[in-house]
């Protein structure tokens, strides 16, 4: 190593490493813990924060954006800045003074949209960097993995940007929570709207992304849509990341179906709705009625990508830019204050989901993991952008409304993309913990 | 028996100085900031991949562009494994081994019967095939996209069989519940594999079979006429790469028991050729090397952000230091595929031997008439194989 030639510059990289090397050295430690000690407990002036989002890959603009979210809560959660949410968040015990008194420092990794990469880069952190949470996530596949894997090391995992039933359902753990709604409630909100537009009698042809997400999405959407007295004429499929889609929408044509749900998200929304507009599947007409396409998961960001092509079609989201309430006029000002263009409802979840975390922390008194999740579970707050919110204690997922958007005839900005046609009530969308089964497993690991 | 392990001089001082610096990894990448458990698992597995690629590609010169299969066959026998019998990873590791070598038997019979670029061709299908296999049609097997995990309801026969009770959480790899296969224990499981393999390669080099492989990689077409039949040799070769393979996806699934189905893309299997030829092709450590180099590259240059390189230029006068940061930001973070690429271009165009290639000439340097001769036989090129 002496030989090396770097000069300086390595040794200041190794510096920064230098956390992550006690942690090695203390990490054969941890199997013989006492019950207070916890893996990569604070010792010195600052807290890290992991923040795991794709940086590559189909979810590569959602992963840019929820990184920009992290860097501007970290901001908020030190007292630089405007202060963000922390001055409409109720109840609140974040004081702008970091966490628990320890500023907050960040480390980054690229989950590349694959559990393997993502996995990896957590563990990195986890393990070298020292990171006491992990946040992100812009695929529930990924999502789920990385969950997994922090319930093995016993790290809190703030789920970003995932929408599967099966992050909070099936495969729900102790460590994990998500503020993201699910597939579930976004069929539950778009279903009775659905009727209302589009009548009662028609027939729905699924295209639909082949990982836990999709598959979750397409059920909760026949689920909903069938109980409206919609038929399903076909589910097809499709490969995540697949670029070019016109060999699955060209059987849509002939399929007698007058209603195309597309169960995809990222880059592979964008092309799918792309190519089937340019199918002319939106001026055909079929079984006499006008041909319409759902996309159940929209967001702001697939808007700007799909352009002209999202001019009214429905879908649902978590959030969107245009809220009047204070959360969000104060979360948009300051994420436009430093970037120049409004957050997307990637940003704003993993924004949200930093705030809570460190709020938890506060509230607990402690950064030990036990405590914090007990701090966040059934933990009740406000003034987040979504209105009152709920972290159910059963399965770790927040309750809250939920936003029926149509895409915007005449946009007046290259943002103002989606209207909001309903913010369905929580009531509506709730359901009973139990129904996806799964197991959340003990606090001790 | 005897005869197996007398080993020249030369090969035991390589094997003895390799075992040093595959067990103290834990203290010298300290300096590099990359001495934690997970990433010196993957040092250990993947040299254990491309040390067996190296059989295959370095000995015969047959170039497989799919040996990403056959780690994906062994990460899903090991996890069924796990879900079905035991978490003990013994049993998952030889049925791992097991499965990918008769998976390399079916595709090498095929494939080997062209060589060069056909042969090259014919595995990535077959790699691709499989990909494709394990992400959608076998979707109940591999769990498609999502990747197959583990769950509290698997039935782990064995396990039950003996008593383990599960308090709720999902179980680890442990070997006879003495040790959990995690953090630094897992590094050493994996790297007393990593060096059971390297001896093994060592001998295949010192034995006839391996001279009658380069033999193969020489001039096949010479072998042909002088009545030998190489196929046999070629088949086993391949076999042997296949469960080299299969036993580092095993234990890839032991150390973090999930298997996706992008272990099986066709750039993961372009990432053990660049391995190789980034270490060096057809030596003994090269392999190890290269793969290192990479995982490396993977775990820590894409983990650099602007904040850390606005650390670490800190010192620079504050223009400078902005424009220097966008600079470089090009070639960390998600842009280390970048730098990755350039270091191989530079390595491939002047260091066509690999980094192995770069340590000797560094090594004559200091010693003029040693350096060259220490190691006649890597000093050739790679011919292509003879079609």
């Amino acid at each position: 190593m002496s030989e090396r030639k770097d000069g300086p510059s390595r040794r200041k990289v190794l510096k920064g490493a230098a956390a992550g090397l006690v942690t090695a050295g203390v990490a054969p430690t941890i199997f013989t813990s006492s019950a207070h000690a916890f893996r990569n407990e604070p010792t010195g002036d600052t807290v890290t924060l992991g923040f795991n989002v794709p940086q590559t890959g189909s979810y590569a603009d959602e992963g840019a954006d929820e990184l920009r979210a992290y860097q501007l809560a970290v901001e908020h959660l030190n007292g630089e800045g405007d202060g963000g949410m922390l001055n409409t968040m109720q109840p609140s015990a974040l004081k702008g003074e970091g966490i628990l008194g320890k500023k907050v420092a960040y480390v980054t990794g690229d989950t590349q949209t694959k559990s393997d990469a993502a996995r990896a880069s957590a563990k990195r952190m986890i393990e070298k960097d020292g990171a006491l949470m992990i946040s992100g996530g812009s695929s529930s596949g990924v999502a789920i993995a990385v969950q997994g894997l922090c319930q093995e090391m016993g790290t809190i995992f703030m789920a970003g940007l995932t929408h599967s039933n099966d992050t909070t359902g099936k495969d729900k753990r102790r460590y994990g929570f998500r503020h993201f709604f699910n597939a579930y409630m976004s069929g539950a909100a778009l279903g009775p709207v659905l009727g209302q537009e589009y009548g009662k009698d028609r027939r729905a042809y699924h295209l639909t992304a082949d990982y836990t997400w999709g598959w979750t999405q397409e059920e909760s959407m026949i689920n909903s849509t069938e109980a409206l007295g919609w038929e399903t004429a076909e589910t097809v499929k499709t490969p995540v990341g697949a670029g070019d889609f016109s060999q699955y929408i060209t059987p849509v044509l002939n399929s007698g179906a007058d209603v195309l749900i597309l169960n995809h998200y990222g880059r592979d929304m964008v092309n799918s709705l792309t190519q089937a507009i340019q199918f002319g599947l939106k001026d055909r007409q079929s079984n006499g009625k006008d041909f319409q396409i759902v996309v159940p998961l929209f967001s702001r960001l697939m808007a700007q990508g799909a352009g002209e092509n999202i001019k009214g079609i429905l879908g649902s989201t978590n959030w969107n830019w245009s809220l009047q309430d204070a959360g969000s006029q104060a979360f948009v000002k300051s994420f436009g204050a430093k970037y120049g263009f409004p957050p997307s409802m990637a940003a704003h979840t993993c924004y949200v989901q930093t705030l809570l975390y460190a709020d938890a922390c506060e509230r607990a008194g402690t950064f030990d993991p036990i405590q914090v999740i007990k701090a966040l579970e059934g933990h009740k707050f406000d003034g987040m952008g979504n209105g009152p919110t709920e972290y159910r204690a059963e399965d770790h997922q927040c309750f809250k409304d939920v936003l029926v958007v149509r895409g915007n005839e005449n946009p007046t900005s290259q943002f103002d993309l989606l209207n909001v046609v309903q913010q369905v009530p929580r009531s509506q969308v709730e359901y009973d913990a139990s129904i996806f089964g799964g197991d959340l497993g003990p606090y001790e690991v | 028996m005897n005869k197996i392990f007398s080993m020249s001089r030369k090969d035991v001082l390589t094997f003895v100085i390799f075992s040093a610096v595959v067990l103290l990894m834990p203290i010298w990448l300290q300096p590099f900031g990359a001495a934690y458990p997970d990433l010196m698992q993957k040092f250990a597995i993947f040299g254990i991949l491309a040390i067996g690629f190296n059989v295959l590609f370095g000995l015969t010169g047959y170039l497989s562009f799919g040996h990403a299969a056959f780690l994906g066959v062994g990460s899903y026998t090991a996890v069924w494994t796990f879900k079905l019998f035991s978490m003990n990873p013994i049993p998952a590791l030889i049925l791992a081994v097991i499965m990918a070598g008769l998976f390399a038997l079916a595709i090498g019979y095929v494939s080997l019967r062209r060589s060069g670029i056909y042969f090259s061709i014919l595995t990535l299908a077959f790699a691709q095939m499989s990909y494709n296999l394990a992400y959608s049609v076998l979707t109940p097997i591999t769990n498609g996209e999502t990747g197959l995990q583990l769950e509290l309801q698997d039935p782990r026969v064995i396990d039950s069989a003996f008593g383990s009770t599960s308090d709720g959480s999902l179980p680890v790899s442990n070997l006879f519940g003495l040790v959990d296969m995690n953090g630094i224990p897992g590094f050493y499981f994996c790297a007393v594999f990593l060096i059971i393999g390297f001896f093994i390669t060592q001998r295949i080099f010192a034995s006839p079979f391996g001279m009658m492989l380069r033999a193969i990689k020489s001039n096949q077409t010479r072998m042909n006429y002088t009545g030998f039949n190489t196929r046999p040799y070629t088949l086993t070769a391949f076999v042997i790469s296949g469960m080299f393979a299969g036993l580092a996806g095993g234990l890839m699934a032991v150390t973090d028991p999930l298997a996706g189905a992008e272990r099986m893309q066709w750039t993961a299997s372009g990432e053990i050729v660049l391995m190789t030829i980034l270490g060096g092709v057809g030596t003994l450590i090269g392999p190890v090397v290269g793969a290192w180099l990479i995982k490396y590259f993977e775990n820590i240059f894409s983990s650099f952000n602007e904040s850390v390189l606005h650390n670490l230029f800190a010192f620079l006068p504050d223009g400078v230091e902005k424009f220097v940061v966008e600079i470089t930001s090009m070639f960390v973070g998600e842009g280390w595929h970048l730098t990755l690429g350039l270091i191989f271009m530079l390595v491939v165009t002047f260091l066509p031997g690999g980094m192995m290639e770069g340590f000797r000439r560094i090594g004559s340097l200091f010693n003029r008439d040693g350096g060259d001769k220490a190691k006649p036989n890597e000093k050739t090129p790679a011919p292509a194989p003879a079609e």
